[in-house]
């Protein structure tokens, strides 16, 4: 195997860590989490918009963790824990950043590319006005997003997400998303 | 007509919809994971409403934080608040956003420039 989940997840762990994860994504954890991060945040920051501002993006960033993991086959199910995902909150320098990283079917690759491009080529204005079209005009999917998770994550981080993919197997890549704030 | 009275959570607001006073009110957090199934009875209880509503509905939204999954409930309650108005009734939206939260101000924004009803942005200092 070419990829390397632990060797992966050390790497993430980057700068002043303030919370990592790695393991399967649930509704409790991540209740959990924003309870830990949001009483570890009014220790180190004193301004109350950025503490709601990475707040609302790690919202965000761990829901869309939760609706889009794609699970691995069966076989890896010894390894890895279903529902599978890593997260890491670091402070590097004097800005917070949120990394996460997920099983992604190849299939669905080029059309998440092609929009995460889209979404970091728009002005500020540009994606308040994509934001306002999808809320009005896009129905919910089955899994439960609506489709807004990343705009609105580059509309208040204005426009500083990074994405790369990692080769995993012919069907199954490994996809992390950095959001710096 | 029955009133709804919720006590928010940590991932869900405190409701208070009441159909004698006209006064609604959404106020705290709503980051829920899947929110439709939280929205779904608030939004059922303003179609009832909307049939018989007070002259003036007076609604309060103040909230601290809401996802994006939220955010789609939220234009639902807003769009039957609309049809209400339609039928030539008052409604006043009130949206009160934190003392320099930005973000707050201009999703409210974002809101009353899709629904057509003035909103009053109320601006809460600590």
């Amino acid at each position: 195997m070419s990829f390397d989940i632990d060797e992966q997840f050390s790497k993430m762990n980057e700068g002043d860590v303030l919370l990592a994860y790695k393991g399967s994504i649930t509704a409790q954890l991540i209740t959990n989490v924003l309870g830990v991060v949001e009483t570890k945040l009014d220790h180190v920051i004193e301004k109350s918009i950025t503490k709601k501002k990475i707040y609302n993006v790690l919202v965000e960033s761990l829901q869309n963790l939760y609706h889009h993991v794609d699970d691995l086959p069966e076989e890896f199910n010894n390894d890895l824990d279903i529902h599978f995902g890593i997260f890491v909150v670091s402070m590097i320098d004097d800005r917070y950043e949120i990394r996460t990283g997920n099983f992604i079917k190849n299939d669905k690759i080029k059309s998440l590319k092609e929009r995460l491009d889209k979404i970091k080529s728009l002005s500020k204005e540009e994606l308040k006005e994509l934001y306002k079209f999808v809320l009005n005009n896009q129905k919910f999917s089955d899994k439960g997003g609506g489709g807004l998770g990343l705009i609105d994550i580059a509309r208040r981080t204005d426009g500083k997400v990074d994405y790369h993919f990692e080769d995993f197997n012919p069907d199954f890549s490994f996809f992390m998303l950095t959001i710096v704030i | 007509m029955e009133s709804i009275s919720i006590e928010g959570t940590p991932k869900t607001p405190t409701v208070d919809f009441n159909a004698d006073t006209g006064i609604i009110e959404i106020k705290g957090r709503s980051i829920p994971e899947n929110s439709i199934e939280f929205y779904r009875p608030l939004v059922e209880w303003l179609d009832d409403y909307s049939n018989n509503p007070q002259k003036l509905t007076t609604v309060n939204i103040q909230l601290e934080y809401f996802n994006t999954s939220s955010s789609k409930c939220i234009l639902d309650v807003f769009k039957k608040l609309e049809t209400i108005k339609k039928a030539r009734n008052d409604v006043v939206i009130n949206w009160y956003y934190e003392e320099d939260d930005e973000d707050m101000l201009e999703a409210g924004e974002d809101y009353e420039s899709i629904i057509r009803i003035p909103f009053k942005m109320i601006e809460v200092v600590d």
